[in-house]
């Protein structure tokens, strides 16, 4: 009885020792003096500012990623007690005292290293043997462009480990449902529960980690057809189960995510103005503290700013100024040369308007109050020059097949006055709407020409100081957001004298209503924002094309130290980079020639060992490919980093198709012992690779200038020296 | 033979059916066809499906050739492929983004009905007077009306149903988008044409797999490598196609490698024949069309110098063309330099500055691909010293100044990042009338020649090492923004690896005072102008970027009809055109597509869940997850890829997709009327089937009866205007007609 318990007592203390092993020098290699260096490495300028806004509380939007990334970051700086007040501008900039530097890496860090446990888990839970995932955790651990990766306050570390922990819980569910056969037990259902957090989590991270989550729903999808094809099983609780869990869980805490992330911003803050005029006023500060107490409703007689919905090139409003377009243009057209009307990006007293009702004279609100109604003709003053906003029959001066739009000035040359604008609610509930500060999308229809006031998008040269033109559109088709405007800041005027209205237009709006939007419509403003705002895609002197990745021609320089040769540098493990190419290749090549095979029903492995081929192949190296292949079709600026997620999974191919080629292939014993000894071999190689690299993962010790250029393997690899 | 079957072996819930099943004329398709003509009601099955078939070529023909001559004037692309139809007649080298068929069909059918070729198709709206355009547009039409009969015989073939072969062949002939690209002189109904003559060979070469390598069969291989070919031969998109005619290819081959009767020999053979057939015929006849185009085209025009050097000496009228000029480079020479790179442009410079904030404020160099004065560039002396009687020839190794003969700017370069490349340095004119500084010098070297070897024009590889930041001249081929008048990127490469980007050879050479000799250019091999047009052609595509202001069509606006293009035509008084879609079709289609999913999930999870259904119901999912599942499969690769394309996109690009579109809506409604009977009573379903047909036969014919003013022509008020006769037609906003 004894005896026949000790072994798998003993065997199970051998997984341990090895698991816990590779954990321990994962913590080692990862965190070991993160500390250093004591200064902002690479992208950390970059997700510092994020960081500070987060401890500062101040609304931002960030079109790289969803906010869980930058909110894990953020949490070891508020446990760290950061304060958020660094300038985050510099590379190689030193932390003062106030910066908790090791607080604000060690999360990644953690993160990087518990991928090695990880890495040795899902080669488990892919049926291998502990030998071979000990050899994949290796490979993890001394891959040195994962090491600096993780010692950073950068988020790829943090990305892979979701992605593996997303693996590896679904994989232990399906073994724990399989070998149960029935409906699995709640120990089972607690890692599909799991596998559905860090699907939501690796997706609230990074966009690129919905690749992978996609790939997950694909393999339970198919899983799911065959447990539909199994006649014996009830299937609608346990495919309800799965569907809670991998698709509803996700989706809440992806949503999640945003509503932690708003409700922590609450102030208003440096990127404001790409945001609707609804949004803003929901934050503290900024705009909101101008509109709240705005009246509501538009009057004739309102004094208003009006803001373009259209962002694009850059949020701006109607603005007129004491200039006229010039008399001919310098292609020889000729203008109308009445006041200029443009759009202007920025907060100024030209901005204002008044609205005011063309049967009357009078420019004050009237008590009570005549709204403005969908329908409805109005004129529009500017405040400070007093001029009607008009267009006609004029070529607009950068985009000629419109109307050109101005304040009118009368130069007695038969150019009559047209200034009246018929009032068209984009948004309206019913036709009576009435004109509702901020709410209200409006487009301004001319009622001579039918133009519509629009926002071309071009920018006038010198004679129009760069403002943004603004025309009137005779061809109007279909929404277009750049021919909708809103108004903003809105007052009731109260004076008829232009003196007095110029010190009105100077002074501050106040009264009181406030507004607010329900958490859905603010998340989906923002993440349309996020998913349509465009980042320059200028190329950057470490930027690379997916192609330089594959084979490493492109590393990227993180940090070089103030006075002498210590650099830190994303260069990998360039043994490891090839064998797992050569892995890669070999297993699809392999994989083919089985499933030709067995097409003609020659089966050399047996079925059981095919199962698992197939379901490693799925994993890792459909891992790889939705990891790495979706960045052909992307047009921002790449890096090498974007490649870690995609590595980790080609790396853990190489252990899997030596456990295959061991047991598989290989016929006698004899074969076997070389193979393992080649094997003990390379992993040394692997060792000696990453130990000669070490100084440039790690940034010390310094290196000399020659022993710097000895590391320059390949010709295109950019290693900084120092001239004395 | 039918009622047989259907009675035997079957329960209660099949008599109930019976009716339904017999009286469509319904044939098996696990019946042996060898068998068919002895069966008295499938003979005459034949004969309804042929009176069927003429029925639909007569109304379509007449579709599409009534009003073919109006409007007399050019119409939208007219402008373009008419223009190089005329090429083709005068034998005048151009260049163009797609490939040569269909100009060439369009040029061949113009010359054949008596156009000469004069006509300049300068712009939309151009009467053409005199010019007989009957031909080209009447091949345009032709072919565009031969789709519904295609669309009809494919049907036909996947589902045996006629009902379903009619559907899918009204829903074209109907479409008023179909008629209306059909009309004009353009590439897409050629293409579309190709496309659907591949499809229709492909299904007909699937159904002879019971008899292989009989001629019929070998008659379907040779048909579908054959139009494959021609689909590409017109325009890129023909590579969705042959992807679908491909994915269908391997599961055959996938299919008979599993079938273990056959040795691997027999597979073999099956391989061989469909990789002559599928991949070595088409092929051929590509490089066929292309050889037909460069013999025909052997005049010089406006294309040629978006060419390498080596490919203009062909054309008859091009300074290259038995070129005589100074053989060797010397100092003094006016000369053109010329980027290796595929389809390279000129070193080339004007009077603009970079911007602010692009490096420093100078002179900008760029490479252009049309031939200008601004190409010119003369060699200097290191020194000032002016060049002195006899003139020296500039050998490797030489240190060289570049000035521009317009500006007299010297190529200069500096430690400032490139424009768009930013691990390059930028590359400026600098200087005036050639004074500048050590920056400006350059050393001239030949690629794999030595120190002293001379520079021979045209044919030496040279590339210009910048002396003082030890980096080379190189052009990016990246296309820079609109203050570089979206020419090309020129840099200084730190990255000495020799590639074409950075090897450049000397084209034009002027020296009055070196003797001239005759050059005989080395000739390029047929293989290198192939290549070099390619890759033209690629990057032309690519270049095609949606200007900022331009009104853009997204591929989501097509399915749903959201807005067409003005063919002819803006104002009342004009005779208006406008390419759009039936609305009632298009949005049936769509409607189908969902459906389809739907009934295709139900069909496969019930088959999954081993569900026992009859003959007849097994044959109806086989029609749905087959046949259905090929057009389908159709469907998204001539639509999906759209998404991904960085390029300027139209409304018409989504016809090809359109027609399969048609064709699954046309499987699954008849499937859909068939099954009712799953879903309602017998009586009901029985009522439903006959009473869908009649209602889709009304539907077709009356919103073509309200659309066909957008076909073929209309006047008076636009439609916004409540006072015009199309007032009620603008379902949509967006429509602009």
């Amino acid at each position: 009885m004894l005896a026949s318990l000790t072994p798998p007592i003993t065997l199970k203390l051998e997984l341990d020792v090895l698991l816990l092993g590779v954990t321990f020098l994962g913590l080692l290699t990862r965190l070991g003096g993160i500390q250093f260096p004591k200064a902002a490495v690479f992208d950390e300028v970059y997700y510092g500012q994020l960081v500070s806004l987060y401890v500062k509380q101040i609304f931002f939007i960030d079109e790289s990623g969803p906010p869980l990334g930058h909110m894990v970051l953020a949490l070891g700086a508020y446990l760290g007690g950061f304060d958020g007040n660094f300038a985050w501008n510099r590379i190689g900039a030193e932390y003062p005292s106030n910066v908790p530097v090791w607080n604000l890496r060690v999360i990644p860090a953690l993160a990087g290293a518990l991928c090695v446990p990880l890495g040795y888990l899902l080669v488990v839970e892919l049926g291998y043997s502990h030998h071979t995932a000990f050899v994949a955790s290796l490979l993890l651990l001394m891959e040195n462009s994962l090491i600096v990766q993780s010692r950073f306050m950068l988020l790829e570390s943090v990305l892979i480990f979701f992605l593996l922990l997303a693996m590896v819980s679904y994989l232990r569910f399906y073994k724990l449902w399989s070998f149960a056969s029935v409906v699995p037990s709640s120990a089972g259902w607690a890692w599909l529960v799991l596998s559905g957090f860090a699907c939501g989590s690796a997706v609230g991270v990074k966009y690129m980690g919905l690749f992978t989550y996609l790939l997950l729903l694909g393999l339970a999808s198919v899983h799911m057809w065959q447990l539909i094809g199994d006649r014996n099983l009830s299937t609608v609780r346990s495919g309800a189960g799965r569907l809670l869990a991998l698709v509803l869980i996700p989706v809440l805490l992806y949503l999640g995510f945003f509503y932690v992330h708003l409700t922590l911003l609450y102030r208003s803050g440096p990127h404001d103005q790409m945001m609707s005029s609804a949004f803003q006023a929901s934050l503290e500060g900024g705009l909101a503290r101008i509109t709240q107490g705005q009246p509501l409703e538009v009057a004739y007689g309102s004094q208003v700013t009006l803001r373009s919905l259209s962002s694009k090139p850059v949020p701006c409003w109607l603005h007129s100024h004491k200039a006229n377009y010039p008399i001919r243009y310098e292609n020889g057209r000729g203008s109308s040369h009445q006041q200029q009307v443009t759009c202007y990006p920025f907060k100024d007293v030209n901005n204002w308007w008044i609205i005011k009702d063309p049967g009357r004279q009078n420019l004050g609100v009237s008590s009570p109050p005549r709204p403005v109604r969908h329908g409805d003709i109005v004129q529009l003053l500017h405040g400070m020059t007093s001029r009607f906003l008009n267009t006609h029959d004029v070529a607009a001066p950068i985009s000629p097949h419109s109307q050109e739009v101005s304040g009118y000035i009368d130069f007695n040359v038969s150019m009559p006055l047209q200034n009246l604008w018929k009032v068209d609610i984009a948004n309206r509930e019913s036709e009576r709407d009435i004109w509702k500060t901020i709410l209200s999308e409006v487009r301004l229809v001319h009622v001579n020409t039918s133009a519509v006031l629009k926002l071309s998008g071009a920018s006038l040269p010198d004679w129009g100081f760069r403002q943004l033109e603004v025309v009137g559109e005779k061809i109007y088709k279909g929404y277009q957001q750049s021919a909708l405007w809103n108004v903003e800041e809105h007052r009731y005027g109260r004076t008829e004298e232009q003196k007095e209205r110029e010190v009105e237009l100077q002074s501050p709006t106040q009264t009181d209503v406030s507004r607010n939007l329900s958490f859905m419509a603010r998340f989906m403003e923002l993440q349309w924002k996020m998913l349509t705002v465009k980042s320059e895609d200028s190329e950057h002197k470490y930027s690379s094309s997916p192609l330089e990745w594959i084979t490493m021609d492109t590393n990227i320089a993180y940090w070089l130290h103030p006075s002498n040769n210590a650099q830190i540098h994303l260069i990998g493990n360039l043994v490891t980079w090839v064998l797992a190419n050569i892995a890669l290749a070999g297993y699809g090549l392999l994989t083919l020639i089985y499933l030709l095979r067995r097409r003609r029903k020659i089966e050399d492995i047996p079925e059981a060992s095919w199962d698992q081929v197939v379901q490693a192949g799925i994993v890792c190296a459909g891992g790889w490919a939705v990891n790495y292949l979706p960045f052909f079709m992307m047009e921002k600026t790449l890096f090498l980093y974007h490649y870690l997620p995609a590595l980790t999974f080609q790396i853990l191919i190489i252990p899997i198709l030596l456990e295959h080629l061991y047991i598989h292939v290989l016929r006698n014993q004899f074969q076997r012992q070389v193979f393992g000894g080649v094997v003990l071999a390379v992993l040394c190689l692997v060792f000696l690779v990453y130990h000669i690299f070490s100084p440039i993962t790690y940034g010390y010790p310094e290196l000399s200038s020659d022993q710097l250029s000895g590391l320059r393997w390949r010709e295109s690899w950019d290693i900084l020296l120092r001239k004395r | 033979m039918h009622k047989a079957q259907s009675v035997r072996g079957r329960g209660g819930t099949v008599v109930r059916n019976r009716k339904a099943y017999m009286d469509n004329g319904y044939t098996d398709a696990p019946v042996n066809p060898a068998k068919k003509p002895s069966n008295p009601s499938v003979s005459t099955g034949r004969h309804n499906q042929t009176y069927a078939l003429m029925f639909v070529v007569i109304l379509s023909f007449s579709t599409r050739f009534f009003k073919v001559m109006e409007p007399p004037h050019i119409c939208w692309d007219e402008t373009h492929f008419g223009k190089m139809g005329s090429y083709y007649i005068n034998r005048t080298f151009f260049f163009d983004v797609h490939p040569p068929l269909g100009k060439m069909l369009i040029g061949l059918a113009g010359y054949l009905t008596g156009y000469d070729g004069t006509f300049p198709f300068i712009k939309p709206g151009d009467k053409y007077e005199h010019h007989n355009y009957l031909g080209m547009r009447g091949l345009c039409a032709a072919l565009g009306s031969c789709l519904p009969p295609f669309a009809f015989l494919t049907v036909l073939e996947l589902s045996h149903s006629p009902a379903a072969a009619l559907i899918s062949a009204a829903l074209i002939i109907f479409d008023t988008g179909c008629i209306t690209i059909s009309q004009y002189i353009l590439l897409d109904p050629i293409l579309m044409f190709f496309i659907m003559a591949a499809v229709l060979s492909m299904v007909k070469f699937n159904r002879q797999i019971s008899s292989p390598f009989s001629p019929s069969w070998w008659l379907w291989l040779i048909l579908t490598g054959v139009n494959l070919s021609c689909a590409l031969g017109v325009k890129f998109v023909g590579l969705f196609v042959i992807l679908l005619i491909g994915l269908n290819t391997a599961r055959d081959l996938w299919i008979i490698l599993g079938d273990l009767q056959l040795s691997l020999v027999d597979f073999g053979r099956h391989l061989l024949a469909r990789i002559f057939g599928l991949i070595v015929l088409p092929m051929f006849l590509y490089t066929t069309i292309f050889a037909v185009h460069f013999v025909v085209l052997n005049r010089s025009g406006p294309g040629d110098g978006f060419f390498s050097s080596s490919f203009q000496s062909r054309l008859i009228g091009n300074n290259l063309h038995n070129a005589s000029m100074p053989e060797y480079l010397a100092y003094g020479s006016v000369i053109t330099v010329k980027n290796l790179r595929i389809a390279g442009g000129y070193l080339h410079s004007h009077w603009h500055l970079y911007p602010e904030g692009v490096g420093a404020r100078q002179q900008q160099v760029t490479a252009y691909h049309h031939k200008d004065y601004n190409n010119l560039w003369v060699v200097r002396r290191q020194g000032d010293g002016e060049d002195s009687g006899a003139p020296d020839l500039v050998r490797h190794g030489d240190i060289i100044r570049l000035e521009h003969k317009e500006t007299t700017r010297n190529l200069h370069s500096h430690f400032h990042e490139a424009p768009l490349t930013k691990k390059h340095f930028q590359v400026t004119g600098y200087g005036i009338n050639g004074t500048g500084d050590p920056n400006d010098l350059w050393q001239v070297e030949v690629c794999g020649g030595r120190k002293g070897d001379l520079v021979k024009v045209l044919r030496s590889k040279i590339r210009f090492l910048h002396l003082s930041s030890h980096c080379v001249l190189h052009s990016s081929g990246k296309t820079l923004p609109k203050w570089g008048w979206e020419q090309v990127e020129v840099t200084c490469s730190p990255y000495l690896k020799d590639t074409p980007n950075s090897q450049w050879n000397i084209e034009d050479h002027i020296n009055p005072k070196l003797a001239n000799i005759s050059l005989s250019v080395l000739k390029p091999s047929f293989l290198e102008i192939l290549l070099e047009s390619h890759i033209v052609m690629i990057r032309g595509n690519s270049g095609l970027k949606p200007k900022d202001n331009e009104m853009n069509s997204k591929p989501w606006h097509w399915p749903i009809n959201y807005q067409g293009l003005r063919f002819s035509g803006v104002n009342e008084t004009e005779y208006r055109v406008y390419l759009l879609g039936n609305p009632v079709i298009w949005w049936l289609n769509l409607v189908c597509l969902g459906l389809y999913v739907v009934m295709v999930a139900t069909a496969s999870v019930s088959l999954q869940r081993g569900l026992q259904l009859d003959e007849k119901r097994r044959e109806h999912c086989r029609v749905l997850m087959q046949g259905g599942g090929m057009l389908f499969l159709g469907w998204l690769l001539h639509y999906l890829p759209f998404y991904s394309m960085g390029r300027i996109l139209y409304y018409h690009h989504y016809f090809p997709a359109m027609l399969f579109s048609s064709m699954l809506t046309s499987i699954t409604l008849d499937t859909f009327l068939q099954n009712s009977d799953l879903l309602f009573n017998p009586a009901t379903a029985q009522n439903l089937k006959w009473g869908g047909r009649a209602l889709l036969s009304i539907a077709f014919l009356y919103s073509f009866y309200l659309f066909h003013p957008l076909s073929y022509g209309m006047r008076g008020p636009l439609a916004h205007d409540p006072s015009s006769s199309m007032a009620n037609l603008r379902w949509m906003d967006s429509w602009e007609f």
